[in-house]
């Protein structure tokens, strides 16, 4: 028995030096791969969606914003992460022939308010000044959790409006503008607090176009419905409910987002060529100057979606801690755990942030 | 020194006046009549376009079919209406409370100040009845009014029994953001004006009527609806009210895209529409409309119960079911289907309508002028008026400077402060008796009536519009009256201050009056222009009696009604125009005096005086 065991030891050892090489190979394929998981720099997605018009005639760009939510929520971001700002005057509108309804497709295919829809900024609270505080930061103590954009700097954001607008503003509620210049000038300092790590941003109104005209921050696109000097559409003309449902640029938006799923590797380069000038009459643009990445490596699921990345994998890679951040705060934390654990925590990319913000480094 | 200060070029200036003034005056005249009647033609002319953003397209789903109801509810109304002989309160109300609705009446009376020939009527009173669909998840702050006016002569049973089936209809459905009135008026538009009075709580006419138990919110929109057949061959418009105002241009507009929608025939002024204005044809038909409309605003009259609705700023239409000798007929569910998209629509106003025209002229159903486009038509026949003015002025400053310059010495005092002296005195003394005339013409026919029905053999309303001729004619004897008032040195050019101070008179009325309704400031001046530009004391005298007498407020209205008969293919001999004509003076008194109707008044006490002056002037003792 005694000499088997000799045996199958140095039997062992002789494999396990045969396959070193191919040992320290695959190590260092994994730790490709766990760079992979992180290509796109951010580690968190939030959304904030906002519709600038109130009143009845104005039911399309309610429909707009929530069918635009409703793919974000479908895709993963959950409702603490995203900021919907609606009048939401239409679904208790009494000249809703359907009370508690909001249709976004003819002959009431798609209910889009749901029953689980939650509105953080509604009816009057949408105002250019509550926007802007949203996005800076910028927020009274009071301001309860949901109505705030706690994102950092590797989050990545989608900004979507909808509204009325003209060359260089947006209409808010029939009483106030934002123009281009606040808007550019709020994303700056979003990223000069580093409140995201890369934005998207797309806005369907006439003329949207000129609204990304003047941003000059880093890692924002931008797309619009229409060039300067021309209209966006709308569609879905319904006689029972009286009123247009949808935009033409967000129906073939939603249409498109509705084949994405959570694994999808559609990218960029796709959503811009959604809506051609024959469906949508007007011309839609997109801005990618400000952009680091390509944007055919970037995924729609990159902005629309929070996808959450889990390997298992026995592999082990080794962290090196950033020695500076670890000295000055808690030096008793223990720096090892079970790296399965340690794994799993670093693939889940939602909650990585809190663990790795500030103190690991990923060997890179 | 300045232009008018220096008394060289003062007097080549008024040498070029006096030069240019006729040849002026007659371009400036014949301008104003041709670009009137050019407002029919295409440039002057558009398209009518929506321009209320919240009332959108016609995108609504017309659900109606009640037409086999509104036709029970037709017969049954008819039926009891043949019964009682009056409006069937009891059924009406028994009937609305069964659809659904909130129902309320209200009393009214009304002792008309001499007795109306025409609806044979004179102490009136009666009972409206009106039922309220509520708002099922609004306030109550707005509210749509659909009203049947019910007369003796017109029982308009179709458009009550369509009313009530329309009512049961909407009853069903939860989309309604305003309150809608159904409204059932007896005594055709004396119940609608005691209605509103009512309503907004006010009273201009002096009806009596029993304030109202229920209300709605301010009313929004209004449509009257007039059907006295179970189809229809087409339906026809009317938008002039009271004093010529107008509903504003989106209500038509909707009315106009429904009727498209639904494929119905609709009229204005009873004409068919013609689509082709490429050709002359549109245009030359859309002048005849255009004029027919000018001669209804003209009147004043409220043409339907919509016309006493705009008072009060609530914008609303008459539409009259027309049943001709088409092929083509249309039931009540298409009529029903136009309504309900109508009040679909406006139902999603959220202010009144205010974003289009509220002064246009109508040459077509989908075409307008607007008020920027028509004023000078009316500006360049007042400006006659001003160029005549200016001439007399600069001819008597030149009476005034002629025996200054004879007489030399600038110490001498100049005859000038005698003249003008002797002038003011025979100015103020024509202008307080044509004044004082034109008073007696106001106020004696109505209340002499009973004085003159017991010395003649007349009856009252008879005895009115004789003494409105009586007085009338009375006016034209008074030249002679004027000059026992005045002494006998009455100066030679002192009929030219009284003509100055006519024509100043004249342009100053007809300015105002064109400014809120032009088409009877329009139609005034085209008559009462030359006769008061030409007008001068001198010897054939007769001629110009009789051209001034031609241009007689009087005379401008025969020649109206002559035009408007004729317009609507229906021409009058003489002896019935003059019978008609009778019958519209009193139909003029009444309507002042029972909905405030301003056509009387301002004739009686402003261009009549005014005309006065003029013929005053012609028979000048000089």
């Amino acid at each position: 028995m005694a000499d088997t065991c000799f045996l199958g030891q140095g039997f062992s050892t002789l494999v396990g030096l045969l396959l070193l090489p191919f040992g320290s190979l695959a190590a260092s394929q994994i730790e490709d791969q766990a760079e992979q998981f992180f290509r796109s720099g951010h580690t968190n997605n939030w959304a904030v969606l906002v519709c600038t018009s109130r009143f009845w005639f104005n039911y399309r760009h309610v429909a707009n914003t929530l069918s635009v939510y409703r793919s974000v929520k479908r895709l993963g971001i959950p409702d603490s992460h995203i900021v919907l700002m609606l009048a939401d005057d239409m679904a208790c509108n009494p000249r809703n022939p359907k009370p508690a309804t909001v249709f976004s497709h003819k002959n009431m295919e798609l209910n889009v308010y749901g029953d689980d829809v939650e509105v953080d900024y509604r009816s009057y609270e949408v105002t250019v000044e509550n926007f802007l505080r949203v996005l800076t930061g910028r927020i009274p103590s009071s301001t309860p959790r949901s109505k705030r954009l706690l994102s950092d700097d590797r989050s990545n954001i989608l900004i979507y409006m909808t509204g009325h607008g003209g060359n260089g503003f947006l209409k808010f509620q029939d009483s106030e503008e934002i123009t281009n210049i606040e808007l550019a000038d709020a994303f700056e300092q979003m990223w000069q607090k580093r409140r995201y790590n890369e934005l998207l941003f797309i806005i369907d109104t006439c003329q949207g176009a000129s609204m990304y005209e003047r941003f000059y921050s880093p890692n924002i696109m931008a797309l619009a419905s229409s060039q300067v000097g021309e209209d966006s559409l709308s569609h879905q003309p319904d006689p029972a409910i009286g009123v247009h449902l949808m935009d033409r640029y967000t129906f073939y938006v939603l249409e498109f987002l509705e084949e994405i799923n959570p694994a999808s590797q559609t990218n960029m380069n796709d959503l811009f060529q959604v809506c051609p000038k024959s469906l949508c009459v007007s011309t839609p643009g997109h801005r990618t100057d400000l952009f680091q990445r390509d944007p055919k490596n970037v995924l729609i699921t990159d902005f629309f979606g929070s996808v959450r990345k889990v390997e298992i994998t026995t592999e082990t890679i080794s962290l090196q801690p950033d020695s500076g951040i670890m000295e000055s705060r808690q030096p008793n934390r223990k720096m090892t755990k079970g790296n399965a654990v340690w794994k799993r925590r670093l693939m889940s990319s939602d909650h990585s942030s809190i663990f790795l913000k500030g103190k690991w480094k990923l060997k890179q | 020194m300045g232009l008018l200060s220096d008394p060289v070029r003062r007097r080549a200036l008024a040498r070029l006046v006096l030069r240019l003034n006729a040849p002026l005056c007659v371009l400036s005249y014949v301008a104003g009549i041709a670009w009137f009647l050019a407002l029919a033609f295409p440039p002057l002319t558009q398209r009518t376009y929506m321009s209320e953003n919240a009332m959108g397209s016609t995108m609504v789903e017309e659900q109606f079919a009640g037409g086999e109801r509104a036709r029970s509810f037709a017969r049954d109304f008819a039926a009891h209406r043949r019964k009682s002989g009056a409006l069937p309160v009891a059924w009406l109300e028994r009937t609305m409370r069964s659809v659904g609705l909130e129902v309320y009446t209200q009393s009214f009376s009304r002792k008309l100040p001499f007795p109306d020939e025409t609806h044979e009527r004179y102490m009136v009173s009666g009972i409206n009845v009106y039922g309220i669909l509520r708002a099922p998840r609004a306030a109550s702050t707005e509210s749509l009014v659909l009203t049947v006016p019910c007369g003796p002569e017109s029982p308009n049973s179709q458009a009550v029994g369509l009313m009530l089936a329309l009512a049961a209809h909407f009853r069903g459905h939860i989309y309604w953001a305003k309150d809608i009135i159904f409204l059932v008026t007896e005594h055709d538009l004396l119940g609608s004006e005691a209605w509103l009075e009512a309503y907004h709580d006010v009273n201009v006419t002096g009806m009596q009527s029993s304030p109202l138990q229920g209300r709605a919110g301010a009313i929004q929109a209004a449509v009257a609806l007039e059907l006295s057949s179970d189809v229809v061959t087409s339906l026809d418009v009317a938008v002039e009210g009271l004093n010529g105002q107008l509903p504003n241009l989106d209500l038509l507009n909707l009315f106009q895209t429904f009727c498209q929608k639904g494929g119905l025939l609709c009229t204005l002024q009873g004409k068919l529409q013609l689509q082709d204005w490429t050709s002359a044809d549109g245009p030359l038909q859309g002048v005849q409309t255009l004029l027919l409309m000018a001669l209804q605003q003209a009147s004043g009259h409220p043409h339907g119960a919509h016309g006493l609705f705009l008072r009060y700023r609530v914008e609303a239409l008459t539409l009259r079911g027309v049943n001709s000798f088409r092929q083509y007929k249309y039931d009540l569910v298409a009529v029903g289907k136009a309504l309900e998209g109508m009040f679909r629509k406006l139902n999603h106003l959220l202010e009144r309508l205010h974003q289009s025209f509220f002064f246009y002229l109508l040459p077509a159903l989908s075409r307008f002028v607007s008020i920027g486009l028509y004023m000078p038509a009316a500006g360049f026949l007042l400006l006659v008026l001003g160029l005549k003015a200016l001439e007399l002025w600069v001819q008597l400053h030149e009476a005034g400077v002629g025996p200054e310059e004879a007489a030399g010495t600038p110490g001498s005092s100049p005859p000038l402060p005698a003249t003008q002296r002797v002038g003011l005195a025979s100015l103020v003394a024509p202008l307080l008796i044509s004044q004082a005339v034109g008073l007696a013409l106001y106020v004696l026919p109505v209340l002499g009536q009973h004085v003159a029905a017991q010395h003649f053999p007349v009856a009252e309303a008879e005895a009115v519009v004789l003494t409105l001729l009586a007085v009338y004619a009375a006016g034209l004897a008074l030249p002679h009256s004027t000059h026992w008032v005045l002494s006998t040195q009455a100066p030679d050019r002192s009929w030219m201050a009284l003509k100055l101070v006519a024509l100043i008179y004249l342009a100053l009325q007809l300015a105002c009056i064109t400014l809120t309704n032009f088409s009877l400031g329009f139609l005034l001046a085209a008559t009462m222009v030359p006769g008061a530009a030409l007008t001068k004391p001198s010897r054939p005298r007769p001629l110009r009696a009789a051209l001034l007498v031609l241009t007689s407020p009087a005379a401008a209205l025969l020649g109206g009604l002559f035009l408007w008969q004729r317009l609507q293919e229906a021409p009058l001999s003489l002896a019935e125009g003059w019978r008609l004509f009778l019958a519209v003076l009193a139909q003029g008194v009444l309507a002042h005096h029972t909905y405030g109707a301003l056509l009387f008044p301002l004739l009686a006490l402003g261009l009549f005086p005014c005309w006065l002056l003029f013929w005053n002037v012609l028979f000048w003792k000089c």
